[in-house]
């Protein structure tokens, strides 16, 4: 899978070692952004109150 | 030879790919996982924590707006303001209130909202007001709920409360001062701590009580962990803050 995207990108070593960064950052972006604030309201943690 | 080392190669390493793949998304799977966790109780909570800070202080500026404080008098002695002017209930999540706890830190405020629910109110990071409990400075149960872990934590350190500690809940009307009194553990069915007199229903309240309600133990919720609180005074917002949070107040105006 991954050696596909690898052998996917173009161009040198080096590009496509900054190109595999900016996907990363793209990724994480997307997870902390809009993924795990959906999740999270599915995955609780801790109830607080009384009565319920 | 050449031919049929390369086709063995070919088909061993299918073979590895397929099984790779499987590896690969597992792994992937797990890394995510991690990084979700890393982000609810480590990232989120920061963020989250720091703008309920951020928000409080902007609550009391709007607030500072509308009735100008004087600077605290200091070294004056401790005057009677009268009976203490208590906030109308307000509607689902409003933010009609302001809890100092220099306990938790000098700089420590948190907004507090009318309700429990998660998705309005607590998983923003901010304190909910039981509905049906009393208005700070009632005669009754002024009870109210917050995160200890995750979303902002603002009762994080509740069990770190000594008796005698002073915790400020502030209104657009003025300052009230509680005393902390002790801690309490309790099933999560335990409604009994959120009655006008705490654990005692049906008897009619004579003080004025706080009961902030958290989870227990950290990270769980098979218990709750309930603090308790005695009112001790009030002063009006024309008066200023409690000499305590006077700094924390100042830096907010």
């Amino acid at each position: 899978m991954y050696g596909a995207l690898w052998r996917l990108l173009p161009g040198s070593v080096w590009w496509r070692i900054v190109q595999l960064i900016v996907l990363t950052a793209i990724v994480l972006f997307i997870l902390v952004a809009f993924v795990f604030p959906w999740l999270n309201g599915w995955v609780n943690v801790s109830e607080v109150t009384v009565g319920t | 030879m050449t031919v049929s080392r390369s086709h063995h190669r070919g088909r061993g390493g299918k073979k590895f790919s397929i099984l790779g793949l499987i590896g690969e998304l597992l792994i992937t799977a797990g890394v995510l996982v991690f990084l979700f966790l890393g982000w609810q109780l480590w990232l989120n909570d920061l963020v989250v924590g720091g703008q309920q800070d951020k928000a409080a202080t902007q609550l009391a500026k709007t607030w500072a707006k509308s009735t100008p404080t004087k600077a605290p008098a200091s070294g004056k002695t401790v005057v009677d303001y009268g009976a203490p002017i208590v906030p109308a209930v307000q509607k689902e999540a409003t933010k009609f209130a302001i809890m100092y706890i220099p306990r938790f830190g000098s700089d420590y405020a948190r907004q507090i909202a009318e309700g429990v629910s998660t998705t309005d109110v607590l998983d923003k990071g901010i304190i909910g007001h039981y509905p049906g409990t009393q208005m700070p400075g009632a005669i009754g149960n002024f009870a109210v709920a917050g995160h200890r872990t995750t979303h902002g934590a603002p009762f994080h350190e509740i069990a770190d409360l000594r008796v005698g500690d002073k915790i400020y809940v502030q209104t657009a009307d003025g300052y009230f001062t509680y005393d902390f009194r002790g801690l309490e553990y309790v099933r999560p069915t335990g409604i009994g701590v959120i009655d006008p007199v705490p654990q005692s229903p049906g008897v009619a309240p004579t003080d004025r009580i706080l009961t902030m309600t958290s989870c227990n133990p950290m990270f769980y919720s098979s218990e709750r962990i309930i603090g308790y609180a005695v009112f001790d005074s009030w002063q009006p917002a024309s008066a200023g803050p409690p000499a305590e949070i006077a700094a924390t107040a100042a830096s907010e105006g």
